[in-house]
């Protein structure tokens, strides 16, 4: 569930790069949300679902995008209809929902990896202002291998308190999990801490830390191993 | 995310926190009777812990970095959903507003930390995982359904009540951890 898209479904679309991607959905979503006629907005959703046949997804697959808003798209329809015109209700709930497929039509056709190192990428920029490519890699690596941990200990947990009669109460199902948490993370600091050939707390192993500026980079040893496995996101 | 630098052991928690949040949100919604129905998911508390124990910078980075996880597709929002789609939703001025929710109540504890008590950490954790939240998710839902301000706002009402016990349940938890570890005063007294 966690992994990365299906590599195997491969179409033209899974095929344009992340970078690409993310510029075209900005700009149609741009172009969305100004157009004010309810008719290119269905033409629209129609040329978005022939995206979705296109890169070999079902229907289904777009319906199930979909779903989760159903209920609210259709109370938002029947209120719009009653505030404004049905003319009103169709163009807003059109826009919400070719909005919202072909955001996922991307999510859809690209592996996350490819997403994190767009976002990587795109951070680039923003180093003058003291934000560190690396660094964000390292959160977002940290952060997808710890998921399936902590709600592994969540489940661990709640059952336990449901053998002690606790398990409708909130505070004996988090607070355990939040110091089990902090108790990991303080594990997995001093763990890359000793890996790492910086005795500085602010310093990255070299393997997040390729672009460091050298002014504030101690020299490591080359021959040392990298300290944690980054390409499995 | 300017200025200050993040340590090894910052990027550690802001992750930590991240995934934590993301995995409250595989628990499911609970349905409260008295209020009709509506459901109450567990992970809007995230905000409000990852403020309380981490303080304002780091509780607001580690729920950037969820919005940023959920952005490149991961199903990790209550009830499974993910992905760019989120964003174009009419209620997503909820999660991209956990950042500034996460940033109010960690600096409120900082300001506060040598005198917390659950009374005081309740009033924080209200103040920015209720009012800066929703100053932030009404009107984006207005302005994504083009909806009149008020009737948004009377109709986010309902979950109110759901988020007042949050704020309590937060609260209890971070003057425990406050006990624990005392994450915000290390660093308080470290620079």
């Amino acid at each position: 569930m966690m992994a990365g898209r299906d590599p195997a479904a491969v179409s033209l679309i899974h095929r344009i790069g992340a970078g690409p991607k993310l510029l075209t959905l900005a700009v149609a979503g741009t172009v969305l949300v100004i157009v004010g006629q309810w008719w290119w907005l269905a033409l629209a959703l129609a040329v978005i679902l022939a995206l979705y046949r296109f890169a070999g997804l079902s229907f289904a697959q777009a319906y199930k995008q979909i779903r989760p808003l159903l209920w609210i798209l259709v109370i938002l329809f029947a209120f719009q209809v009653y505030w404004e015109s049905w003319n009103y209700a169709a163009l807003v709930v059109l826009r919400i929902a070719a909005l919202v497929l072909l955001a996922a039509l991307v999510t859809l056709t690209t592996r996350t990896d490819a997403l994190i190192s767009a976002v990587e990428t795109g951070l680039h920029p923003l180093k003058p202002l003291g934000v560190d490519p690396a660094k964000v890699g390292l959160a977002f690596s940290l952060a997808l291998r710890f998921i399936p941990v902590i709600a592994a200990q969540a489940r661990e947990i709640r059952d336990a308190q449901r053998a002690r009669g606790l398990g409708t109460n909130p505070i004996a199902l988090a607070l355990p999990l939040v110091l089990r948490t902090l108790r990991m993370a303080g594990d997995v600091a001093d763990a890359i801490e000793a890996r790492s050939p910086y005795s500085d707390d602010d310093e990255l192993p070299p393997r997040f830390a390729v672009d460091i500026d050298k002014s504030h980079s101690r020299k490591s040893c080359p021959d040392n191993e990298p300290p944690l496995e980054t390409s499995s996101i | 995310m300017s200025g200050q630098r993040t340590s090894t052991r910052d990027i550690v928690y802001i992750a930590l926190f991240a995934a934590l949040t993301a995995a409250l949100g595989l628990f499911p919604p609970i349905p409260i009777a008295f209020l009709g129905g509506v459901s109450v998911t567990a992970q809007s508390i995230g905000p409000m812990l990852a403020g309380a124990i981490l303080g304002g910078r780091r509780g607001a980075l580690s729920m950037l970095l969820v919005v940023a996880l959920v952005a490149v597709g991961l199903p990790l929002l209550a009830g499974g959903r993910g992905g760019l789609g989120v964003f174009a939703g009419p209620t997503a001025g909820y999660l991209v507003g956990w950042v500034p929710a996460a940033y109010v109540v960690g600096k409120l504890h900082e300001w506060a930390w040598n005198k917390l008590n659950v009374v005081s950490s309740f009033i924080f954790c209200a103040i920015g995982g209720i009012i800066v939240l929703y100053a932030i998710g009404i009107p984006w839902t207005t302005v994504n359904i083009g909806a009149p301000f008020l009737k948004v706002a009377m109709a986010s009402s309902v979950f109110v009540i759901g988020d007042v016990i949050k704020a309590g349940i937060a609260a209890v938890i971070a003057v425990a951890i406050k006990r624990a570890y005392p994450l915000i005063e290390r660093r308080a007294t470290a620079s």
